[in-house]
């Protein structure tokens, strides 16, 4: 087995200037460029290359923001391999797309995390809008709204804004401290965010939509549910979430999972970011458990390689069945499932075998089994409808079924990228501004 | 193995590959290690009154990332003493007899002073001498270089002096920057040049700070044209080597083409247009004098693959094939062709003869790429979609079966033959 060096908790440095040059030069600037159709905000991606090319960083940075606020964010965070960098024509050429992401934080590092303006709030119009939630949909919807001369006012109940960007990126992607200088960046071009303001406790909704002239609803998802099996609160289970952002604030230590062996719950991208974090905590063995098979992992394929790469090991088929330990946890016991008829998802069941339970030594089991909707909060929002798996129905600019309420982001979309928050605050903030000027 | 031996004047080179006079043969060391390397000759750093330089000299254009597509100079002659030029010129002649050396001149225009500075080379052993009546530079200021090769009555009246005395072949070193290269050749011959070297560098300024507002290169804040080489040159110094071979009266005279050669296949092209041998700078001074090891085997193995035995069988090949446009073929169709399994969907195609031609290629989204197709009724065989795509052979020009005979335009002007229907464009726009 071939070991490579334990990758490292922050993330890679960005291009340095030559190799952004040449990178930059490397784009074809095709007609109707199919890496602007896969990106979610549709940035002019050959647009904003050929101004790095051509030596006008601002230049390439404004086209970057204009159309996606939180561009240096996504340039850290994105799935590029399979948005932009995917469909990239030079994958035909020589399997080599250009480096859109990391181009794209060439051109957006300077300007947001050294504080330059590009951008100014316009003309007041009178407005006040209400957004509910400061992470990366309700950011981008009260910085767009800002610009369109709107007094946008984000509620966020955390001590910190910026939501998961802030606290749940995992820190190798993109660090706490340049997340925090993306949202000051923000807060300088003229966005309002009130702290510790819990909508529901510290202000109601009848407060915000007398108060306000409409109302972006970006809550996103709630913690991730505790499974119901034994031993589930033994010292040594963690939440993937809580986690990640330990990391990231300082309180847990960069050595904590030193000579450990580390079981991860799910399938998902969390699963396979908190994985990629325990073998950077030191984890001599680190397990992603998953109850179907490689096939049906939501996670992403590129994330699964680089994963395996960084030396985890995968348990299909793996159900959690409980936690075993006295006090501390000793090992995951997992249940044998195989895969049932197929449901309407086109994703066969997972059906419980025979075989007897099996134990997988642990000594820290890692809860990623996915977030949980904001069904209370939403219960005080009756008109607004749901889908059956809890998540706000919208139209095509983001309107729920309540007037003046608008909604996206993970709570619309069921937990997606950055980049699709990001889309959908700024969509809705665009049919938000067009309503008000009605 | 063909033989890359040639012979100018009667003097013979191992190899066409020479080095142009410039910096890379300043001084007997470099042109010590550029004959090691594999450099049939070198034509050394034009001697003459000692001068003095400026501290900056060089500047380039960078194309797409690419660097010193094309390269100035604002350096003169050489800063060295005459007795220690020639000093040199004997040792490295003594060193390498099969070499061949040629020394570049430049001296005021008077009788006394070409018969001084052509003895002086040929005494240190020179294997013959180049004229450099090209510089456009800092001399040209002083009467000499191009303000010379710019007069071809001063061209032929000088090289007569030179001519007077010399005893070995005299090449000419001509400037590019007159409206037609063909006069100052002839006048050259006229005064009795064994040779001619082309082109010496072109009139430029190759850019501006955009923070100081300086051109570069930069001297205290101040700048001077330079002369223009390098990559971006060769299609003006083909042009001009191409020009003189075909005049029936200059196309005598032996040719050493210099502007732009980096490789094999430049000097085959030079070659193949009438050089004889070829001078090379702006490459080697990007990559050094190894780059002369692909040169030869290049070159080898293009003679080979072509059957021939040497480089005189390739000489001249092209000269007959470049003529007036009116005696081209107007009956000639060619429709280009997009192979579809190469195509990779960039629509540079499209979008170049949309915006940049004749509008001959249609585009649309097919699932989520791009799909192009050839409009062949539109299609004027321009070549623009085949030059702009970045796949090889993806997009390729296909001659098309013709009804009639092939018509140049002077027979079409005389009234013969008919002609092929071709596509035009009618009204595109009304005033509504």
């Amino acid at each position: 087995m071939t070991t490579v060096a334990v990758p490292g908790l922050t993330p890679l440095p960005g291009l340095t200037p030559s190799a952004a040059f040449a990178e930059a030069h490397r784009c074809l600037m095709c007609w109707d460029a199919p890496c602007i159709r896969a990106c979610p905000t549709a940035i002019d991606v050959p647009g904003f290359i050929k101004r790095i090319a051509y030596e006008d960083n601002l230049g390439a940075a404004r086209v970057i923001l204009e159309a996606n606020i939180l561009g240096d964010s996504c340039a850290h965070v994105c799935p590029t391999s399979v948005l932009c960098e995917g469909a990239c024509v030079l994958n035909d050429v020589d399997g080599r797309p250009v480096p859109i992401g990391r181009l794209q934080g060439y051109a957006t590092g300077p300007v947001i995390q050294g504080g330059i303006q590009l951008f100014s709030a316009g003309p007041a119009t009178g407005k006040k809008i209400a957004v509910i939630g400061g992470g990366p949909a309700g950011l981008a919807c009260a910085a767009e709204l800002t610009k369109r001369g709107h007094e946008a006012v984000v509620f966020d109940a955390a001590s910190e804004p910026g939501g998961l960007n802030t606290r749940g990126v995992a820190e190798y992607k993109q660090t706490r401290t340049a997340a925090l200088a993306e949202i000051a960046w923000l807060q300088e071009l003229g966005v309002t965010v009130r702290q510790n303001t819990v909508v529901g406790e510290d202000v109601t909704f009848e407060e915000l939509l007398g108060g306000f002239d409409a109302v972006f609803f970006g809550a996103g998802l709630g913690a991730i549910p505790l499974l119901g099996i034994p031993g589930e609160s033994l010292s040594g289970v963690e939440d993937a979430l809580q986690l990640i952002e330990a990391v990231k604030t300082g309180a847990m230590a960069p050595d904590a999972f030193a000579d450990k062996t580390v079981v991860v719950l799910g399938g998902g991208n969390t699963a396979i970011d908190a994985a990629r974090l325990a073998v950077r905590l030191g984890a001599v063995r680190t397990v992603v458990a998953y109850r179907r098979g490689p096939d049906e992992m939501p996670a992403y394929r590129h994330e699964v390689a680089e994963a395996r790469r960084e030396g985890v090991a995968f348990s299909f088929w793996s159900a959690p069945h409980s936690v075993i330990g006295d006090g501390r946890v000793e090992a995951m016991r997992c249940a044998r499932t195989e895969p049932g008829v197929p449901g309407t998802d086109g994703r066969p069941a997972v059906v419980t075998t025979d075989a007897p339970p099996f134990d997988v030594h642990a000594d820290v089991v890692v809860r990623a089994t996915g977030q949980a909707t904001r069904q209370s909060l939403l219960a005080e929002l009756p008109d607004v409808t749901t889908d059956g798996r809890g998540r706000i129905i919208v139209d095509d600019e983001q309107r729920t079924s309540q007037a003046g309420i608008w909604a996206g982001g993970d709570c619309v979309n069921g937990g997606k990228e950055v980049v699709n928050a990001v889309a959908e605050g700024m969509s809705a903030a665009r049919s938000i501004d067009a309503e008000l000027r009605r | 193995m063909a033989d890359l031996g040639v012979n100018i004047c009667g003097i013979d080179s191992p190899n066409p590959f020479w080095l142009a006079s410039a910096p890379p043969t300043n001084t007997g060391d470099q042109i010590a290690r550029a004959f090691d390397a594999g450099w049939g000759g070198a034509v050394w750093k034009t001697i003459g009154e000692p001068i003095e330089n400026t501290w900056s000299r060089y500047s380039s254009v960078d194309l797409d990332g690419k660097r010193m597509m094309g390269f100035n100079n604002i350096e003169l002659i050489t800063d060295r003493p005459l007795e220690t030029n020639l000093a040199e010129i004997e040792a490295v002649k003594s060193r390498y007899p099969n070499n061949v050396l040629i020394v570049s001149l430049m001296v005021e225009s008077t009788r006394e002073a070409w018969h001084r500075i052509v003895r002086q080379a040929e005494d240190a052993g020179a294997d013959g001498v180049e004229m450099n009546f090209g510089c456009p530079h800092g001399m040209s200021e002083r009467g000499m270089g191009s303000a010379i090769g710019q007069v071809p009555e001063y061209c032929r009246d000088i090289v007569g002096y030179a001519k007077e005395v010399a005893t070995k072949p005299v090449f000419v070193k001509l400037t590019p920057n007159v409206a037609d290269i063909v006069p100052p050749a002839r006048a050259a011959k006229a005064g009795g040049a064994d040779a001619i070297s082309l082109i010496n560098t072109i009139n430029s300024v190759t850019g501006v700070d955009l923070d100081t507002f300086a051109p570069r290169p930069t001297v205290a804040g101040k700048s001077s044209h330079g002369g223009y080489c390098g990559p971006a040159v060769k299609p003006i110094a083909l042009h001009m080597v191409s020009a003189i071979a075909r005049d029936p009266d200059a196309g005598t005279v032996p040719i050493s083409g210099i502007g732009g050669i980096a490789t094999w296949r430049d000097a085959a092209e030079f070659i193949l247009l009438g050089a004889t041998t070829v001078q090379v700078c702006t490459a080697v001074m990007h990559w050094g004098y190894r780059i002369v090891e692909g040169m030869i085997d290049g070159l080898s193995g293009y003679l080979d693959s072509k059957g021939m035995a040497s480089v005189d069988e390739l000489r001249g090949k092209s000269v007959d094939r470049l003529q007036k446009w009116e005696n081209l073929d107007l009956n000639y169709v060619i429709k280009a062709h997009v192979d579809q399994e190469a195509c990779i969907g960039c629509g540079l195609c499209y979008i170049a003869c949309n915006d940049g031609a004749h509008q001959a290629i249609g585009a649309e989204r097919e699932g989520d790429r791009t799909r192009v197709w050839i409009k062949e009724d539109a299609c004027v065989g321009c070549n623009l979609c085949s030059l702009v795509c970045p796949v090889h052979n993806c997009i390729t020009m296909q001659q098309q079966d013709t009804e009639h005979e092939s018509l140049t335009w002077v027979e079409y002007g005389e009234g013969k033959g008919t002609l092929e229907p071709r596509p035009k464009h009618g009204l595109t726009i009304t005033a509504d």
